[in-house]
């Protein structure tokens, strides 16, 4: 029993030093963290300036456009999640350690949400503001781009295992997971819809959140699958 | 499991492995099965289209359901065929099952083309527009999205073997998509009719019409078996352009 004991808990130090690790290599390289923030609120700026400043027009398109570009800038950071680990060898020796692969890959992916999700999501309310979605808004558009981004790690992922091998990957990468991508972009701007006309938005945030549950449990089967691919290619 | 049947099976299955066995079984079965799916095709065909009853509403127009349904079937089911062909590759590391993947990508992108554009047409006439961004249509643009990207993916690796372990991986991750597709009616409920045939229920069609669409999908899954042993065959030769007996059968001009 106790050894048992001791071995879920040596799994938790193990996952929680590899997001520590992650977190700590993100936080080295601090210019690449506000790059999908940078794009996220340029393209958002591109909009009124490409359609048209009328409010009201703004309104109808802000939150779908939020939701579009967040998929962009998020879908854009995917590349590199496995190049540096790849090229540096890492990933090779995360491959060969007797320990299973999901801790390490779920923290990979965990630490990519806290530094790219989570920044978007905190400041689309910001930009929906400017892009004058009404307010009742702003706390669903928040909550299902929490989710949403997280979706959005994890399927990308898949693309970014896949491709790891591959030099200039990040057009193909696009190609491979932008449909995958579809489902999670269609309810997440539901939410929102639901939320700016009045009505009840729970149910597109609860089947984002199956979504969620659902690319939490299968994903990494694809990712560790596609890491290996990768390694021996 | 120590059945005489069993055996036959398990023999074949072991056969179908082998690229030699299988190219020469299917110089054997491609003159029938040529023959039988042209000459259903040209019953289907004329039968569809000059025989069966005008609609009430649509008129003629409606004719290319015997064109649309069945491609779209089999978009759908071709996307099956290559996941299952990719499980079967990656479990029993079975060349010939990544083989049948490659040879299926193509056909069924084809296929899912052939859907969208006859019912851009057939949309037309009967709703007054080419394109609708109805949930089914989209579904269907993303089928083909998700075909193009596995044919991407294929494409683009040096070593042909991680290029096919890798979309075998994309394909069984995209078949989360076909029951979206399926369910996408019921989900949103929008310009596009819903589904005509059902297995639980009698088809909502007369009978006069729907007997020729029934001949019409059974035609289609013949012309895709048909268009997918050519394809295989053409990547078998492809790979076992070195060995003995493709050598043998190019000398004696057997090839085809």
């Amino acid at each position: 029993m106790s050894s048992g004991r001791d071995n879920t808990q040596a799994q938790h130090g193990y996952a929680l030093a590899m997001l520590k690790r992650e977190l700590i290599l993100a936080y080295r390289k601090r210019g690449d963290l506000a790059n999908p923030l940078l794009f996220f609120v340029m393209v958002i700026s591109l909009v009124p300036l490409g359609i048209s400043p009328d409010s009201s027009l703004l309104a109808l398109l802000g939150s779908g456009m939020i939701w579009v570009v967040a998929l962009l800038a998020s879908l854009l950071s995917m590349d590199s999640l496995f190049r540096g680990d790849y090229e540096d060898g890492s990933l090779e020796q995360l491959l060969l350690m007797p320990q299973a692969l999901l801790a390490p890959v779920l923290m990979k992916i965990l630490a990519h949400w806290l530094m790219t999700g989570v920044p978007l999501a905190l400041i689309a309310p910001l930009l929906a503001v400017m892009l004058s979605v009404p307010g009742e808004a702003l706390g669903v558009l928040l909550l299902s781009l929490l989710v949403g981004t997280a979706c959005f790690s994890l399927v990308g992922a898949i693309g970014a295992a896949l491709t790891v091998a591959l030099r200039r990957a990040s057009l193909l990468l696009s190609l491979v997971v932008i449909p995958l991508y579809i489902p999670v972009l269609i309810f997440g701007t539901a939410a929102v819809h639901n939320a700016a006309s009045g009505l009840s938005s729970a149910g597109p945030l609860a089947i984002l959140g199956a979504f969620l549950a659902l690319a939490i449990a299968l994903a990494p089967f694809a990712i560790i699958a596609g890491l290996r691919i990768g390694v021996d290619g | 499991m120590g059945s005489p049947m069993w055996a036959v099976l398990k023999n074949f299955w072991h056969k179908l492995g082998s690229p030699k066995w299988f190219y020469q079984m299917s110089s054997r079965w491609l003159p029938w099965l040529s023959a039988i799916t042209l000459g259903l095709l040209v019953w289907g065909l004329v039968w569809g289209l000059a025989y069966a009853p005008m609609d009430a509403k649509q008129g003629n127009s409606y004719r290319i359901i015997f064109l649309h349904v069945p491609a779209s079937f089999l978009a759908m089911v071709g996307y099956y065929v290559m996941a299952i062909a990719g499980i079967v590759g990656l479990v029993w590391r079975m060349k010939m099952a990544m083989w049948v993947l490659r040879a299926a990508a193509p056909l069924g992108a084809v296929l899912t083309f052939i859907s969208l554009f006859s019912g851009a047409i057939w949309g037309k006439p009967t709703w007054g527009t080419w394109w609708v961004w109805d949930a089914r249509i989209t579904s269907m643009l993303i089928l083909l999205f998700l075909y193009l990207g596995v044919m991407a993916l294929q494409n683009a690796f040096e070593n042909e073997d991680s290029g096919n372990r890798a979309s075998a991986v994309l394909t069984i991750v995209g078949m989360i998509n076909i029951p979206i597709i399926y369910k996408s009616v019921e989900w949103w409920n929008t310009l596009h009719q819903g589904a005509t045939i059902k297995f639980t229920e009698a088809p909502s069609m007369h009978m006069d019409m729907f007997k020729p669409l029934l001949l019409m999908i059974v035609t289609f899954y013949l012309l895709y078996a048909l268009v997918l042993i050519m394809n295989l065959r053409c990547e078998i030769l492809r790979h076992e352009r070195r060995s003995q007996w493709v050598r043998e059968l190019a000398l004696n001009g057997k090839l085809l």
